[in-house]
């Protein structure tokens, strides 16, 4: 994959793509100084309306804003439906995967992956043997990160399947761009987003438990020290429903209800942003206050339908993950539309002697980590991290992955020293309920700092609009 | 709507009433340790504050002498007294910061506004300035985020939960305010000094200008107590708090709540039929114990049939 970076504005040789032709034409009558008043205008708009996360590890309570870049990044048309038909596929592909391995187990019986990765998997719940759910869906939300490498191409990096977050950004710093720039709207046909939160209402409303005619959809959220919280506040908001916290349910006869000051009103859709150990004290962490006792029993009795589903984790587990191509084989009977990161399992001897040779070319990953929280960037890592990092390695093989590190392509970015450009990811909500669908465009993660390949938002990258050309 | 969005809107709303009726009391009695008495009588009347609050140990905890400096302090800025009014704004704050998306955005930078300045003093500054600017300024926050309250949000049950806590918080307070004062003004000796006294309870209820409009006469003990118990039109009085108890009850009834619908009836028939002088005669004290114990008994009702249910 070399060391050159796909730009996504530029050709190698200088010249403009013509999917920026429209955006460049009206730089180049911009000045300077009001990108920069806008930039302003922008965080302190964001700032004022609150919309921050939290950071773990930092002093307790601590509230960040997300960098916002004001630049956008575009996909043309064409671009956009290869990467949405090849997205749809991989989510067609993992639900069957799903569903598969929590009743007959056809494609371990098949011997496309071995038994123990995932029988054994801390990720794969025992409960749900058995159980069904409406519509076959387990993954409702999906948050795939893609990263355009090489020549262009694109790879999926890692598929979310359990609480994925980022929407409500994708869908702010849209609502920020046409504030800030109405003219640039009026150049460009750019497919809108602002109708996930109905579309996701809708969806969630198909997967309702059977005979339920008006389901009450509800978002579980573990309150407000959550990083995710003002999503959760924004998203139930959007969708007129009630954020619910655990204690505000309870269970009774197999039926989940939350308390109102009308006596209980019954719950048929939990759209739960709290991860599978905290939901019921009586079937998973006891020690959990955030959850709600019994729920696993209605929930395995088809009372309430939950999104996502309990036991997602083990489909987009890193372990899982190299896996993905042959699901879709054997599920849809189709190639795969988009790339696989070539992985080495550590837990196997061949790949973690290459890897220990190699450690300064790599990217090591926890089977388990997310959010850029306990990975090695090898080339980017100093001797002594490395060196810290084999350590670990050695200590539990079976707990990391390792993949090459990626020239992740980049786009222009507006920075301290004018514009520059960065590196870059995507990530797309696909929703499957009755149907399966997405909004055309996703968050766009930027790493700001020069040469940065991390665009995580708790290691300091920002955030872009993505706007996906019509036509 | 959800219980717990219920809970913290009627818990913002009282707390908020507790802080502003509190500054109240605090004035009163300010204002009347200026009227000439005995150091002992000064320092009886400070007690009498701790006491309504059944406050004496966490005070004595903090501080060695009871006087007007030491309990100021407690009540006013002491981060450790739950009932101080820097605890009372903080607790409306952080109950208004759990429903933030059920309140309007000009309510929620109100409280959050109060919170803010409060913060930015301190209690030397607080004195320097006059405390009773400081007791002003809390009314007037008070006031700032009632009128948001009234003028912005939509009259459903948030706006139902919000009314029935504050009038039940106003209520208790106004008896509160009026028991100990009274207490104290009838042991005192009689004098021109009482003028002074019951007008000064008077202002710290907003009632000395309803009073003579009301009387066109002299300050009596009686006229008072039956402006502040049973007059209908005087807003703090507990007639009228009892009467919007009842009315927010209905509006938000639900199938547990007919008991406590019931409760509040009595007590408000007790207010709309009852007479100054049986009241006087069969004891003021008893008879504002026994409102007081009604009013938590409501809060109990309330707290089981709407907010923490079962």
């Amino acid at each position: 994959m070399g060391t050159s970076f796909y730009n996504e504005m530029y050709d190698a040789a200088g010249g403009l793509r013509p999917h920026y032709r429209g955006l460049a034409e009206w730089l180049a009558t911009i000045p300077p100084e009001r990108l920069a008043r806008k930039q302003v205008e922008a965080d302190r708009a964001f700032h004022r309306v609150g919309i921050t996360f939290a950071v773990y590890g930092e002093e307790a309570g601590t509230e960040r804003l997300i960098p916002f870049d004001i630049i956008p990044r575009i996909i043309p048309a064409s671009e956009w439906k290869a990467l949405e038909a090849g997205l749809l596929q991989r989510v067609r592909a993992l639900n069957a995967f799903l569903a598969d391995i929590y009743h007959e187990q056809e494609i371990l019986r098949a011997g496309k992956i071995p038994v123990e990765q995932v029988l054994r998997n801390a990720q794969f719940r025992s409960e749900m043997i058995g159980v069904d759910v409406p519509s076959g869906i387990y993954a409702h939300i999906a948050g795939v990160d893609i990263v355009r490498a090489g020549a262009g191409e694109s790879y999926v990096l890692e598929d979310n399947l359990r609480v994925p977050s980022g929407v409500s950004y994708m869908i702010e710093d849209r609502r920020m761009m046409m504030r800030l720039f109405p003219e640039l709207f009026s150049r460009h046909l750019i497919a809108p987003v602002q109708h996930y939160p109905d579309m996701l209402l809708e969806n969630l409303r198909t997967v309702a438990p059977k005979g339920v005619a008006n389901p009450t959809v509800v978002l579980l959220t573990p309150g407000a020290y959550n990083s995710a919280y003002f999503e959760h506040a924004f998203l139930a908001q959007q969708m007129g429903i009630e954020l619910v916290e655990g204690r505000d349910l309870f269970v009774r006869n197999e039926t989940v209800f939350m308390r109102t000051t009308q006596g209980p009103q019954r719950v048929d859709v939990i759209y739960r942003r709290l991860d599978d150990d905290f939901l019921d004290p009586l079937a998973f962490n006891q020690a959990s206050m955030l959850g709600v006792p019994g729920l696993l029993t209605a929930y395995r009795a088809g009372h309430v339908t939950l999104a996502n589903a309990i036991g997602t984790g083990v489909a987009d587990d890193k372990s899982i993950y190299p896996y993905v191509p042959e699901m879709i084989r054997f599920y849809l009977g189709e190639e795969p539309a988009l790339n696989n990161v070539p992985t080495w399992m550590l837990r196997k001897t061949e790949d973690l002697k290459y890897v220990l040779e190699h450690l300064p070319e790599l990217v090591v990953k926890e089977v388990h980590g997310a959010g850029g929280y306990g990975m090695l960037v090898g080339p980017a890592a100093t001797r002594a991290e490395i060196e810290d990092f084999r350590l670990r390695i050695i200590a539990a093989p079976e707990k990391y992955i390792a993949q090459p590190t990626l020239a992740l392509s980049s786009c222009p970015t507006f920075v301290d020293s004018g514009i520059a450009p960065r590196h870059l990811d995507l990530r797309p909500f696909v929703l499957s309920g009755k149907q399966i669908g997405m909004v055309p465009g996703g968050l766009t993660r930027v790493a700001l700092r020069e040469g940065s390949l991390v665009v995580n938002s708790s290691q300091g990258g920002g955030t872009k609009d993505t706007w996906v050309l019509e036509g | 709507m959800l219980s717990r969005t219920a809970d913290h809107l009627y818990w913002m709303a009282r707390y908020s009433e507790r802080a502003e009726n509190l500054a109240r009391l605090l004035d009163v009695s300010y204002q009347m340790s200026l009227v000439p008495q005995s150091i002992v009588a000064q320092n009886e009347n400070w007690r009498a504050i701790l006491a309504l609050n059944s406050l004496e140990s966490a005070f004595a905890a903090a501080h060695d002498e009871v006087n007007v400096d030491n309990v100021l302090r407690f009540m006013v800025a002491d981060p450790a007294n739950p009932s101080s009014i820097y605890s009372c704004l903080r607790a409306a704050r952080e109950n208004a910061h759990a429903v933030r998306g059920t309140l309007t955005a000009e309510m929620w930078e109100s409280f959050n506004a109060t919170w803010i300045e409060l913060r930015q003093q301190t209690f030397e500054q607080i004195l320097s300035r006059g405390i009773s600017e400081f007791f002003d300024w809390v009314k007037l926050r008070a006031a700032v985020s009632r009128g948001v309250t009234f003028g912005t949000m939509l009259k459903d049950d948030a706006l139902h939960f919000i009314r029935l806590g504050g009038l039940l918080e106003r209520g208790d307070n106004t008896a509160r305010i009026l028991d100990m004062q009274y207490h104290i003004l009838r042991n005192g000796d009689e004098g021109a000094s009482d003028f002074y006294r019951w007008g000064a309870l008077l202002r710290s209820l907003s009632a000395f200008q309803v009073y003579r409009k009301v009387y066109r006469d002299a300050i009596t003990p009686g006229r008072v107590a039956e402006l502040l118990i049973l007059r209908m039109d005087m807003p703090r009085s507990l007639h009228a708090c009892a009467d919007g108890v009842v009315r927010m009850l209905q509006l938000i009834a639900n199938s547990a709540s007919t008991e406590t619908e019931r409760q509040a009836g009595v007590l408000h028939a007790r207010l709309h039929f009852g007479r100054i002088d049986d009241i006087l005669a069969s004891g003021l004290h008893e008879y504002l114990t026994d409102f007081m114990d009604r009013i938590y008994d409501l809060g109990d009702g309330i707290s089981r049939d709407f907010l923490v249910p079962a």
